[in-house]
């Protein structure tokens, strides 16, 4: 069984990020592997442990995402490709969508793609199911359990999480899954795994490689700004009882149209 | 000189600080409170292969080398000293001396299960009327055929009650005229019969961790048990310190940057008289010197772990980091404290638990006044360090990882 897991290397979830001179800037904090990919990673260990597959990562991004794919290395992944073409400076969801998909068809034989729910830098959500579109696979998106995988007759059944509950979908296989966190937790890299990825050697494929022209975004952003700032002003209640402090408070509420 | 950390290090530390943080952080105060050591911690420790960090493959462990056994021990004291503590039981004062003093059967007896966390281990040393003085000692081991009895009992010996072996230090010999010749060392399994233990409650710090003492009546042991040769015990003993020091110096660095960044995180938020506490110069002058006191007993132990992996002597050294760190953790979290005012005071903050846990190790392995007897001992020519017949293994990555 082969697996290919998608990664992203985005900034630190803990990172001031802000606009500065029309450009997102991040100060100093570390670019990290995308946190939801994490989950996309774990499960794609858990599949591929179980059903005796090879797990590749694939990243989409410059130089710097390597660290991302380390972490997958290290985490236990088999191999790591960097796609990086200074032509992507600008894709969007559907162009990386088409660059994956070539990856995947380049590395061949792929049974699945997983993909994290969304990136947290970008927020698009949208990746995993135009890969899906464009490799012409089954797109499961928001899949919290994979219930069921059965490579003779080639079929997959996963749990999406909906609001209201769990939704069963069977599917046929080659397919492409986005991970929720409800998946379970990330494993933790492996000493093993963290000499094993410090010492990896990861190729880097660019466009030509893939055998595709850039794909032109559709979308692009045209202005950044900082959400403005709000005005946060306090103020405390006081009162002999707290039958008072809570009239006061609940005459205020209604006075200032909160409820 | 090359100053930078290898991949391999930043990723052992980065893996460690996320189990720490994950993991650790979020229920220590719990335990401190309760002067319990979580039931989880060893066996995730084992399962993630921290107890073996620093172990050759071939022995069960993961094959790093001795500047990430510090890297570990100050990422693990950062979240609390207790599982630092573990390390400097399990590891450094017996792990790596079995690795440096065992023979090859003692190696896969008791090595090969320690490294790979199915057997935890301890060291036992101090009595209860004898500490620095330690060939005052007067537990004993008397042989008879071809094995040992042992008789005493050990104080103060963190993971007492819960580790599976220990390495103790015995008096085999009453008539020598040293009585650091009269010593001996000995791996003993703690499910022998005679055995009894106990854990010590009511200590200032490390209360989620287990402090206890061990009893002997009787107990018979192999002479296969025995580490090194007779009369070797306090040689042995001290070779562990060496090793045992580095983990403490090591750790009391990441209790100072906790310290750290609790106060620069506290600063940054409390205002007083209009605004955040940071912007007074005083404040800043507690911070300055945590900075300074973070980075000094950060490149004392690396030195001090650079040497082990050279395979060069660094009791000098190893007793320079310790004796800084621990005194300034003491220091880093006193003022930490006084950074959070009434605040810092109380446990709603980590700081009171960093002062209380910072203590003890200013006290075992070699108080602070015994380490500075030791470097004026060093620089006024009294004291040199003879070769040993069995040095610790140098680093070399091949035979650690194949």
């Amino acid at each position: 069984m082969k697996i290919v897991v998608c990664v992203k290397q985005v900034p630190d979830s803990a990172a001031k990020v802000s606009v500065e001179n029309g450009q997102v800037a991040w100060g100093d904090a570390p670019l990290v592997i995308n946190p939801w990919d994490e989950y996309a990673v774990e499960a794609a260990l858990v599949l591929g442990e179980a059903n005796g597959g090879e797990v590749t990562a694939v990243s989409m991004g410059t130089e710097s995402a390597k660290e991302a794919l380390k972490h997958a290395l290290a985490m236990g992944c088999q191999e790591a490709i960097l796609v990086s073409d200074p032509a992507l400076a600008d894709a969007d969801s559907q162009a990386a969508a088409q660059v994956l998909a070539a990856a995947v068809s380049k590395i061949g034989d792929a049974d699945l793609v997983i993909f994290g729910k969304q990136a947290i830098d970008s927020d698009t959500g949208l990746t995993a199911a135009q890969t899906a579109r464009v490799l012409g696979w089954p797109a499961l998106t928001l899949a919290a359990a994979v219930s069921n995988l059965n490579l003779d007759a080639k079929t997959i059944r996963v749990e999406r999480a909906m609001e209201e509950g769990r939704q069963i979908v069977d599917s046929k296989l080659p397919a492409v899954i986005s991970i929720v966190k409800d998946y379970g937790e990330p494993r933790y890299p492996s000493f093993m795994g963290i000499r094993k990825a410090s010492r990896a050697e990861i190729p880097a494929w660019s466009l030509s490689d893939l055998g595709i022209e850039a794909p032109a975004p559709v979308v692009s952003w045209l202005e950044i700004m900082n959400p403005p700032a709000r005005e946060v002003t306090n103020e405390i209640i006081e009162g002999g009882s707290p039958e008072e402090v809570a009239a006061a408070l609940a005459d205020k509420i209604i006075a200032e149209k909160v409820l | 000189m090359d100053f930078n950390l290898s991949e391999e290090h930043l990723g052992v530390q980065k893996m460690v600080r996320e189990f720490a943080k994950k993991e650790i952080a979020p229920v220590i105060q719990e335990w401190d409170r309760k002067q319990e050591m979580a039931p989880f911690i060893l066996p995730r420790m084992a399962e993630l292969g921290i107890l073996g960090i620093n172990i050759p493959v071939r022995y069960g462990g993961q094959g790093f080398d001795y500047i990430s056994l510090g890297l570990v021990c100050e990422e693990l004291e950062a979240a609390d000293t207790t599982l630092r503590v573990i390390m400097s039981v399990h590891m450094g004062l017996n792990s790596m001396a079995l690795l440096q003093w065992g023979t090859e059967e003692q190696k896969q007896k008791f090595l090969v299960p320690q490294a790979k966390g199915e057997k935890i281990a301890c060291f036992g040393l101090t009595e209860p009327g004898v500490g620095s003085d330690v060939a005052g000692m007067t537990s004993t081991a008397k042989k008879d055929g071809d094995e040992y009895v042992l008789n005493g009992e050990k104080m103060w010996i963190s993971l007492a009650t819960k580790a599976d072996n220990a390495l103790v230090v015995m008096r085999t010999d009453q008539d020598v005229e040293d009585p650091h010749d009269g010593l001996t060392a000995f791996m003993v399994e703690m499910d022998r019969e005679g055995i009894t233990t106990g854990d010590i409650k009511g200590k200032l710090g490390v209360r989620a961790g287990s402090t206890g003492w061990i009893a002997f009546q009787d107990v018979r042991v192999p002479e296969s048990n025995r580490l090194g040769e007779e009369g070797e015990g306090f040689k042995i003993a001290m070779s562990c310190l060496d090793n045992g020091r580095y983990t403490v110096a090591a750790g009391a660095t990441g209790l100072i940057r906790a310290s750290l960044e609790a106060s620069i995180a506290y600063a940054n938020e409390r205002k007083a008289f209009g605004r955040e506490i940071g912007k007074f110069q005083l404040v800043q002058q507690k911070i300055a010197k945590m900075v300074q006191a973070y980075e000094m007993a950060r490149l004392l132990y690396l030195k001090s772990g650079w040497m082990k992996n050279e395979g060069l002597r660094n009791t000098k050294e190893t007793s320079q980091a310790k004796w800084f760190a621990t005194d300034a953790s003491f220091e880093a979290a006193s003022e930490a404290i006084q950074v959070h005012g009434a605040y810092g005071f109380s446990d709603e903050y980590d700081v009171e638990r960093y002062l209380r846990n910072s203590k003890g190790a200013v006290i075992y392995e070699g108080t602070s006044e015994v380490h500075q007897l030791m470097q004026a001992g060093y620089a006024l020519g009294y004291r040199q360090d003879g070769a040993l017949r069995c040095e610790l293994p140098a680093f070399d990555a091949e035979f650690w990882q194949e």
